[in-house]
């Protein structure tokens, strides 16, 4: 009976520690965003004062209204969404392509084997930062459109998850349609495609954010800053202290002091919103995505 | 019958062609951005001079391998790659574990699902903006020296001190991604069986016996995998995340090999010599991955191609 109650008393214990500690944790990963929405917010003395803590002081939208008329931020947001579209449509039609073949055996299609080699190899070696780099502008792609798309190559363990999705549908499905005369591009767009929505959605969600987050390409292949997308932008505007200057401690705190920290953080904020409006979407997917990863045949 | 037969041949021919067709668009892809770039490994051995191109310029054999191992930036890079690395591997793989386990004895499901929703956001957010919050937060005018402020303290710039600078890393990448690395032990945590608790409750055992002997064992298999698989990353520090929030101030303890690779390729423009950097973090990379992938498949029956 003792033992029982201890037990039950330690039990409770335990459950408050976890509670509090795991709302801390879900708390430590929305505050960040929320004090920049605050900080955005905020009158501009304020913020830049440091004040700000759980709300907007002197609450205004006067960043807000500011930023509407940035011809460049639009532009670099612009850049972004273009650059999500196309390089989307383009790589989920390149990797469905890729991925049906491939999810052949290989004794359906002999190629398979020596196709499968070379596209892992791709995954798991690169030839590093430099030679990429200069492979790009060998083919002059400096500050086009076509580098924001294509530069990060085939985004291979996508390719690996859709194949692995097509390979586990049931091959009845195609032996009908087959036997009723459709070839093989009708099996894949009538009957593969429809029946792998939940993969493509996260397949097409992982490639979405991926370029709407990607910066490096734009920084490294756009010499122009009016080329460059949303998040290259955003890496120029914040306190970056130029690596090969060196600053004092004091220097460093004077050029935090310097920049317009309000409108700074509306920048962050709205480069955050899209990401934030498809994320109950992404949610919903992104688990089977990465569990599927782990199916095997 | 004769004439079946070819037909079906003629058939497997028309789906062979149309198979090449589909993957010709990738594979034309892949060729361009990952394959021709792995020519260009030859400026590794060369001195590489941009009008001569890859194939004119002078070869200078192990020169600039031999220059890595003397200049003392590229030894202190590689020092840093491998204490964060490593570091962020054992606690990308701990940390997410306790985190599951903690979750898993949540039984409101309203609170549980509220967590898991808040805790995947951050994996989702670029570095560069959270660096830019990051360093706001921890800045000279940010939350945490207004916290500093109050209880009396003289101001610290976190971002500024090579000694804690590491820590700040190692501690910001395993935020950023703990509720996302959870999600694989989450999956692996409802494939126990009921049975064994409620077996183990009719025994008599108490909460801890039961996660000592039911909860952990059944995700062995789990962690056995993701601790293969990270092996390829002690060399991969997280450039994104460097490459964001270093500064002057804190290269001592911050400058790794990537961002190393950076700096004297595409700043200082020496491509031979950053190339030769580059190519012996992917080699060394490329090593692990394969011998963790082969020890996956045989320990783990993991199998992902």
């Amino acid at each position: 009976m003792n033992m029982i109650e201890s037990n039950s008393l330690g039990t409770k214990i335990f459950k408050i520690f976890n509670y509090c500690l795991l709302a801390f944790l879900a708390f430590s990963c929305f505050y960040p965003l929320w004090y920049t929405f605050c900080v955005s917010l905020s009158d501009k003395l304020a913020a830049e004062g440091g004040l700000v803590t759980f709300y907007p002081i002197r609450p205004n939208v006067n960043t807000y209204k500011l930023i509407m008329g940035d011809a460049a931020f639009w532009n670099s947001f612009r850049i972004s969404v273009m650059r999500v579209i196309f390089g989307t449509v383009w790589s989920m039609l390149a990797m469905i392509m890729m991925a049906y073949p491939l999810s052949k055996t290989n004794r359906e299609w002999k190629p398979r084997g020596i196709l499968m080699w070379i596209l892992v190899f791709c995954m798991l070696f690169n030839g590093g930062t430099i030679p990429w780099f200069i492979t790009v502008r060998n083919y002059g792609l400096i500050d086009t459109m076509a580098a924001l798309i294509f530069a990060g190559s085939v985004p291979v363990f996508n390719v690996l998850l859709l194949m692995n999705f097509f390979r586990n549908l049931p091959s009845d499905l195609e032996e009908a349609a087959a036997i009723d005369g459709a070839g093989p591009w009708r099996i894949l767009w009538q009957i593969i495609v429809p029946c792998s929505k939940p993969i493509i959605a996260t397949v097409i969600l992982f490639v979405s954010v991926g370029y709407w987050n990607e910066y490096f390409q734009g920084l490294v292949l756009m010499n122009k800053e009016s080329n460059y997308p949303l998040q290259t932008y955003i890496r120029q505007i914040s306190v970056a202290i130029p690596v090969g200057v060196t600053l004092t401690a004091e220097q460093y705190q004077q050029l935090a002091q310097n920049s317009n920290k309000a409108l700074e953080a509306a920048k962050v904020f709205i480069s955050m919103i899209p990401m934030l409006v498809i994320y109950p979407f992404l949610q919903k997917y992104f688990v089977t995505g990465i569990t599927i990863g782990a199916v095997k045949e | 019958m004769a004439n079946k037969n070819s037909s079906v041949k003629g058939r497997t021919r028309s789906t062979g062609i149309a198979y090449w067709i589909m993957v010709l668009p990738g594979y034309i892809w892949l060729f361009m951005f990952s394959i021709v770039p792995m020519v260009g490994i030859v400026m590794a051995f060369q001195d590489y001079n941009p009008s001569k191109g890859w194939f004119g310029s002078k070869w200078v054999g192990m020169k600039w391998f031999e220059y890595l191992l003397v200049i003392p930036d590229a030894k202190r890079a590689l020092v840093n790659t491998l204490i964060i690395a490593v570091s962020k591997v054992v606690l990308n793989i701990v940390i997410p574990l306790v985190f599951a386990l903690l979750l898993n004895e949540v039984k409101n499901m309203k609170f549980k699902k509220a967590v898991q929703t808040i805790v995947y956001l951050p994996h989702f957010i670029s570095w560069v903006i959270l660096a830019n919050i990051i360093t706001n937060m921890l800045g000279a005018n940010g939350i945490l020296n207004l916290i500093m402020k109050t209880v009396g303290h003289e101001p610290v710039l976190l971002m500024t001190m090579p000694q804690y600078f590491r820590q700040l890393l190692i501690g910001t990448d395993v935020w950023k991604e703990f509720g996302y690395n959870a999600v694989i032990y989450l999956a692996a945590l409802t494939g126990i069986s009921p049975n064994l608790y409620e077996a183990a409750a009719i025994d008599g055992a108490s909460k801890w016996q039961s996660v000592w002997h039911i909860t952990i064992p059944g995700l062995i298999p789990t962690i056995v995998l993701l601790t293969t698989l990270a092996m390829g990353n002690v060399l991969n520090a997280g450039f994104d995340q460097v490459f964001n929030m270093y500064n002057q101030l804190v290269m001592s303890t911050g400058d790794i090999l990537d961002t190393y690779v950076y700096r004297v390729g595409i700043t200082n423009m020496q491509f031979s010599l950053a190339t030769a950097a580059g190519l012996f973090k992917s080699v060394v990379s490329f090593v692990l991955v394969v011998t963790s992938y082969v020890l996956a498949n045989k320990f783990a029956d993991y199998n992902i191609f």
